[in-house]
């Protein structure tokens, strides 16, 4: 479902990813690790289109679309989304508003309805459930005051609501304690289907007990060094980075 | 930021929707200004003699005056007021009694504005019902639901009509707050003036519905001077909403407008104007000059005036809807959001002058500025000696959107009583490129993404207007800024 082939991209003329190849098929969860500046981030970013960005070679095609071509909300209505490692916060506009509006675009862009109101909010009620976020929260301004367990769990939040069929989590687990983990963790696994495929970004081993791919992959200086299952991670924890990057 | 740039000129496509104008026969005053004209004027409108003399005055002190140039932050032409029409009314064919008798292309006219007296007529009878008084080119044409209103006592007419009819109530509040003689473009209008609005609540009367102006500037080479009035007598309350458009022309078009407010012992006015007139076009040409004097009065003692404002339009905005706070624990309250795009200017704010003990002031003012425009908030808070524990809140935040506009903010604070207490808050931000990122990111275009971000940096604002009016704001406001971030 999505397939990425010797990608390359950078920013102010410096490369950053150096040729990412990467094959991630429908209900896949993709572990991608490494150091600090890595380029972990910068790949997630790559892909929802940033335009800070530039995409110096290489091809990624997402159901069969090639994605580069894409604007970054067309991308996300083709059915990919990225939970934000800083979600940004939008002051007065509620997150119940914010997310009626994209569904409706969405919509709109798959040629489906309008979905009804009530319709809307039953899902509102079930999702909420779904990740255990408080009813306030959705009905406040977007991340507007809220803690940083509070905002990655909106994430998953909006992820649920938007039902994609790629979701990207950027270092969702930096920032996070313990019980916030296990809860966004949670969510997330009841989100895995086998239309849905995940690529979890993350610094940490921590996240992987919670949310246990199908493979880890480890990006070293824009490039994945090294591919493995979820040994991989586990190895990589006892041993560091050290090892491989050498 | 180049590149931003490039993006923002090629997306400035905030087009002005409002932009045709109507054949309709006017009846018009020859070019210019002289005390002939004034005298015209008020011949025209079968004045009495008090009221030629109010104008001739204003006249003569206007004479001697000398155009604001210098304070505000705006730049712009001489006007040469020898080119200006000061009076053009749509020819009435004959005396009009009905609906049907009136000018097809005004009803025309009022459809596009998406205001048809039809449809107010129709709507008798249900709940919320809006009163509207219409004004083209400074002639009131129409005010629908007299009778309803009469019904309570309340008195909602054109100014003229008012002049005849009840005019002890004009001699006596007529420029109570406003003197003739007030500023530059104040003068002007006391002089010149050809209509407007007048409203009387009288004692503990609601208004049980919400009383409305709709003006707008049709004919090539007029300046449009109307003046309104609102006179709320004791524990009496009113909404009134104030919205204009104007046609597109090359040359600019002088509005010069009034408003004057009394509030009486508890009585509570609030005024909520939705201002869209035509800014002229991407590289600064046309677009009205908007110079307006807006000011109420708190007389009484527990009485509320309260402004809300929505700028969208004009190539100049000048205004400083005023409250002073002459009643014991009377309440002036400021909420403005003004936009400005293309090569647009405003100067705008509000003044709240504390005279009586415990009088609250509160201002919440929103600009946003793009394309090249310039955008400043100017208030003034005066505190005078024994308004004591008087309070002021100012919040004044602006957004800038790209990096050639400007925003600037003047607040002048004088307190002369040391009880006061008055504090100032003042914000600027840019519209964050990462919000709009994040708005794609989850599926909504760049254009739908500015409208929610601008309508949710607004909402305290918007929260203050009447629902129908919120809703019209919201669109406005959205299409103003259309496609002004890369
Ligand atoms: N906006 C930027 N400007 C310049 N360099 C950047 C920018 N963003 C990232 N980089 C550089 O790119 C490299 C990869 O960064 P990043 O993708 O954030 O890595 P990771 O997420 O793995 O920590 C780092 O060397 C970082 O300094």
């Amino acid at each position: 479902m999505l397939s990425i082939k010797n990608l390359k991209a950078g920013i102010d003329g410096k490369e950053i990813l150096k040729g990412i190849n990467l094959e991630i098929g429908a209900g896949e969860v993709h572990a991608i690790m490494g150091p600090n500046g890595s380029g972990k981030s910068t790949l997630s970013s790559v892909l929802a289109g940033r335009t800070d960005y530039e995409v110096t070679g290489g091809e990624v095609l997402f159901n069969g679309k090639n994605l580069l071509e894409l604007n970054p909300e067309e991308r996300a209505r083709e059915g990919l989304f990225l939970a934000f490692q800083y979600p940004v916060e939008i002051p007065g506009v509620s997150t119940i508003n914010f997310l009626k509006t994209a569904i409706a675009e969405i919509r709109e862009y798959k040629g489906l309805p309008a979905l009804e109101a009530k319709d809307f909010l039953k899902m509102v009620k079930e999702k909420q459930a779904l990740v255990e976020l408080k009813g306030s929260l959705a009905s406040r301004a977007v991340n507007e005051g809220f803690s940083g367990g509070e905002k990655k769990r909106n994430e998953i939040f909006q992820m649920a609501m938007l039902e994609p069929t790629l979701a990207i989590l950027d270092e969702t687990d930096s920032g996070l304690d313990i019980d916030a983990l296990r809860v966004v963790a949670n969510g997330v696994n009841k989100l895995r289907s086998s239309t849905r495929s995940f690529v979890v970004i993350t610094h940490y081993q921590r996240l992987l007990d919670y949310i246990v791919p199908d493979f880890v992959h480890v990006l070293f200086e824009g490039r994945i060094v090294k591919s493995g299952d979820k040994e991989l991670a586990m190895e990589l924890e006892k041993k560091g980075y050290g090892e491989l990057t050498r | 930021m180049q590149k931003q740039n490039e993006l923002i000129d090629q997306q400035i496509g905030g087009e002005y929707k409002y932009g045709w104008s109507s054949d309709i026969e006017m009846d018009t005053a020859p070019m210019g200004l002289s005390e002939e004209i004034v005298r015209f004027i008020s011949k025209k409108k079968k004045e009495p003699d008090w009221m030629l003399e109010f104008r001739l005055k204003a006249y003569r002190h206007w004479l001697k005056m000398e155009e604001p140039k210098h304070w505000a932050h705006l730049d712009y032409p001489v006007i040469d007021f020898q080119k200006i029409i000061f009076y053009a009314a749509p020819k009435p064919k004959k005396e009009l009694k009905s609906l049907d008798e009136v000018d097809p292309e005004l009803l025309k006219t009022f459809e596009k504005l998406g205001i048809s007296l039809e449809e107010q007529k129709r709507l008798s009878g249900v709940e919320s019902r809006i009163a509207v008084d219409a004004v083209i080119d400074s002639v009131s044409v129409k005010t629908t639901f007299k009778e309803t209103l009469a019904e309570k006592g309340i008195i909602f007419c054109s100014f003229s009509d008012a002049v005849q009819e009840h005019p002890d109530l004009i001699k006596r509040y007529m420029g109570s707050v406003v003197p003739g003689t007030d500023n530059y473009f104040a003068a002007l209008n006391s002089a010149v003036f050809s209509d407007g609005s007048f409203c009387y609540i009288p004692k503990g009367v609601r208004c049980p519905m919400e009383l409305s102006t709709y003006f707008r500037i049709n004919a090539i080479g007029t300046g449009q001077f109307e003046r309104t009035l609102i006179v709320a007598d004791e524990g009496a309350y009113v909404s009134y909403l104030e919205g204009c458009t104007a046609p597109m022309r090359d040359e600019n078009q002088l509005h010069a407008a009034i408003v004057e407010i009394v509030a009486h012992e508890k009585a509570e006015v609030k005024y909520s104007t939705v201002q869209n007139w035509y800014p002229g076009d991407v590289n600064g040409k046309g677009g009205i000059y908007n110079f307006v004097t807006k000011r109420g009065i708190c007389l009484g003692d527990d009485s509320k005036i309260s402004w809300t404002q929505v700028e969208t339009g004009s190539a100049i905005t000048w205004k400083y809807p005023s409250v002073i706070l002459k009643g014991n624990n009377s309440v002036g309250e400021f909420y403005s959001v003004a936009v400005t795009n293309n090569m647009q200017q405003a100067d705008t704010g509000t003044k709240m002058i504390h005279i009586g003990k415990n009088t609250r002031s509160t201002i919440v003012s929103k600009g946003i500025s793009a394309g090249k425009s310039n955008n400043s908030y100017r208030g003034l808070v005066r505190i005078n000696k024994g308004a004591t524990r008087a309070r002021n809140h100012s919040q004044c935040d602006s957004l800038l959107m790209g990096d050639r506009c400007g925003a600037h903010t003047f607040p002048y604070i004088e307190i002369k009583d040391k009880s006061a207490i008055v504090e100032h808050e003042a914000t600027t931000s840019k519209i964050g490129e990462d919000q709009v990122f994040y708005c794609n990111q989850r599926g909504i275009s760049t254009e739908k993404a500015i409208g929610l971000i601008v309508n949710g940096y607004c909402k305290e604002v918007l929260n203050q207007l009447p629902m129908e009016f919120a809703v019209e704001a919201q669109k406005l406001l959205a299409v103003s800024l259309e496609g002004s971030v890369g």
